[in-house]
């Protein structure tokens, strides 16, 4: 009973100066800590208001031009896109993008997206609806527009072919050549062109080649008495021509062609991709779309 | 009930509670009494020590552990680099064999800032609930997380320093980890960014090892430096959201470490291993009130302290499966 009183009132008696220097000294080292880490933290916000974060975002991601606000709180920074990419056009942001950190990008000079897979799977392996389920085809995809930056540096408003491989022996980057294999992409160095006309950005273009694709299968349908197997639906077939190369007045002999961009654009970045000088003629600009340009 | 509500208390920071002598059963304090009159010598401590490394399993939970943890993540990185698809994505969100899953305080974050969930995030949260529900919640912190691992590491490094008096470990304030978790949901529901997955070390270290290394592995190597220079354990210990977030799920899980009073030396050897040292508080002589306690929810279930006891007063237990077992 004595030792019971005793602790009692031991515990009533104020803290030693030593104790409370300890206590106090614990206080403040952990305020800095938390303190730190909180302001690293917000650290990242910099990169964002500074708009360096900006990227081309795989089709699908949620954005209004200029703002990535809501992108960036939906995706969770898991990479599941990254890995479903056939093309593997996707990369991660590191953490000099602040809140960007471990958000998809296309970098697309070196590997745009070309639709190769068909079906989006990168928006049907996003678990958070940051590239949101709301499109269905690649027509339906608004990850910026193209634009002719450098008109200069156009082979075809030089009036110029092209021979050979379009980004030289050394590229890696890949693209799906259905006329060689329908599921495969293969390296663009593996596919040299002779082009007496530079149309490459019209050539490879993704929608272009699907406006084609439907343009034959409809005129195969029509040719067959056959019944009508599957139906097109939605935007599977684009509604839209993307881009087209038009006659330039010129005064000498040679015929001049500028590439136009049009409507059905959603800036999928294989026109800066092919595009053989250096820097391209022609890119992404990433801060305006279809609907808004 | 009382188990639940005590171990909330001591992981939101509160002190272990030192019970007056008059709140102790008599067949404990029996107990007690007749430990003290043994009147066990520092050698005899010592010897059973020694015959405890003798027998070879002082190692065991360990190795069991560090498996588990380099199998999950490299599952994460052939998975990609082979194109297997057993478990895609990264640690804050996967697809495991076509399941979706999503690590819970990666999840709160998207939906504090996003403010809208989709069907997906609400399956893959649930299973992983589930998941960590039956497997005892902070589970995940020892047996999964790859900071974890090199923080691990990193604390042999630290404690060889300390030793040699090279290095001090400083304690923090356990609250500090409530009030960064806090603060870190409240600048995602007002700012609308995930600011937490910014430094989360977890996330960085997965994305790291399975898409590369990126300038982000600085941050890693900042928080390493600071646990072994500073303050031992400092992220796992007192700040990460992660562990507090799957401390609560552990709350109600039925995995957990037992203690049993009856033939333990308190020598405290298991305190001295332990990640998160005053959820062994009760292994103090005089701080048991029942034969057996359940350690609290805050413990990561690492099995350290399984390891060490020379006496084998601290195992693993599966509540209401035990008769089974």
């Amino acid at each position: 009973m004595a030792d019971k009183d005793k602790a009692v009132k031991k515990r009533k008696v104020p803290l030693s100066p030593k104790r409370r220097a300890q206590t106090r000294r614990e206080f403040i080292r952990s305020s800095v800590m938390a303190a730190g880490v909180l302001g690293c933290s917000l650290l990242g916000f910099l990169p964002v208001v500074q708009g360096r974060s900006l990227r081309l975002r795989p089709p699908g991601a949620i954005k209004a031009p200029l703002d990535e606000e809501e992108f960036l709180a939906a995706c969770i920074k898991c990479g599941q896109c990254v890995q479903v990419c056939p093309v593997e056009a996707i990369k991660l942001s590191d953490l000099d993008e602040g809140f960007g950190v471990g958000t998809p990008y296309i970098q697309a000079r070196d590997q745009a997206c070309d639709f190769s897979c068909d079906g989006l799977q990168c928006v049907l392996a996003c678990p958070t609806g940051a590239l949101t389920h709301e499109l269905d085809f690649p027509a339906d995809a608004r990850m910026g527009f193209a634009r002719l930056a450098a008109p200069s540096k156009c082979l075809a408003l030089q009036g110029k072919g092209f021979k050979g491989q379009a980004r030289g022996p050394d590229f890696e980057g890949i693209l799906r050549y259905s006329e060689i294999d329908r599921w495969n992409p293969i390296p663009v160095a593996d596919h040299p062109y002779d082009l007496e006309i530079c149309d490459l950005c019209v050539r490879q273009c993704p929608i272009e080649m699907r406006i084609t694709e439907c343009a034959a299968d409809e005129a195969k349908q029509q040719q067959s008495d056959q019944p009508l197997v599957a139906k097109k639906i939605g935007h599977e077939c684009p509604p839209k021509h993307a881009i087209r190369l038009e006659p330039v007045a010129s005064s000498g002999g040679t015929a001049k062609m500028k590439p136009v961009i049009l409507d059905g654009c959603v800036g999928c970045g294989v026109c800066e991709m092919i595009c053989p000088p250096e820097p391209p003629a022609i890119v992404i600009d990433i801060r305006v779309n279809t609907d808004t340009v | 009930m009382s188990y639940i509500l005590e171990s909330l208390r001591v992981m939101l920071g509160g002190a272990p509670r030192k019970p007056q002598p008059g709140d102790i059963p008599i067949e404990i304090k029996t107990i007690y009494k007749d430990k003290r009159e043994e009147g066990l010598t520092k050698e005899d401590l010592l010897a059973a020590e020694e015959a405890h490394r003798g027998t070879g399993r002082h190692h065991r939970w360990l190795w069991r552990r560090w498996t588990t943890l380099v199998i999950v993540n490299i599952l994460f990185v052939i998975s990609y680099h082979f194109d297997v698809q057993l478990v895609e994505g990264a640690l804050t969100a996967s697809r495991v064999l076509g399941f979706h899953m999503a690590d819970l305080n990666s999840a709160l974050q998207v939906m504090l800032a996003y403010k809208h969930v989709v069907l997906n995030l609400v399956i893959g949260t649930s299973t992983v609930f589930v998941l960590w529900l039956l497997l005892g919640g902070r589970t995940f912190c020892s047996w999964v997380c790859p900071y974890h691992l090199v923080a691990e590491w990193a604390e042999h490094i630290h404690l060889w320093l300390a030793k040699k008096k090279i290095v001090k470990d400083h304690a923090l304030n356990r609250r500090i980890r409530v009030v960064l978790y806090v603060l870190f949901a409240l600048l995602a529901l007002v700012s609308g960014y995930t600011v937490f997955e910014t430094v989360s070390p977890t996330g960085i270290l997965s994305r790291a090892l399975i898409y590369g290394p990126g300038i982000a592995l600085v941050w890693v190597g900042v928080l390493l430096l600071i646990e072994i220079f500073y303050s031992r354990r400092a992220w796992c210990r007192y700040m990460c959201p992660i562990g507090l977030t799957y401390g609560a799920v552990g709350l109600f899980s039925p995995v957990r470490v037992k203690y049993n009073v009856e033939a333990c030396h308190h020598e405290g050897d298991c305190r001295k291993v332990c990640m998160v040292p005053h959820v062994l508080d009760v292994t103090i002589r005089g701080r048991a009130l029942a034969m057996n306690t359940d350690i609290g929810s805050d413990c990561t279930r690492c099995g350290l302290c399984v390891d060490i006891c020379p006496t084998h007063s601290l195992n693993f237990e599966v509540k209401g499966l035990s008769k089974f077992l």
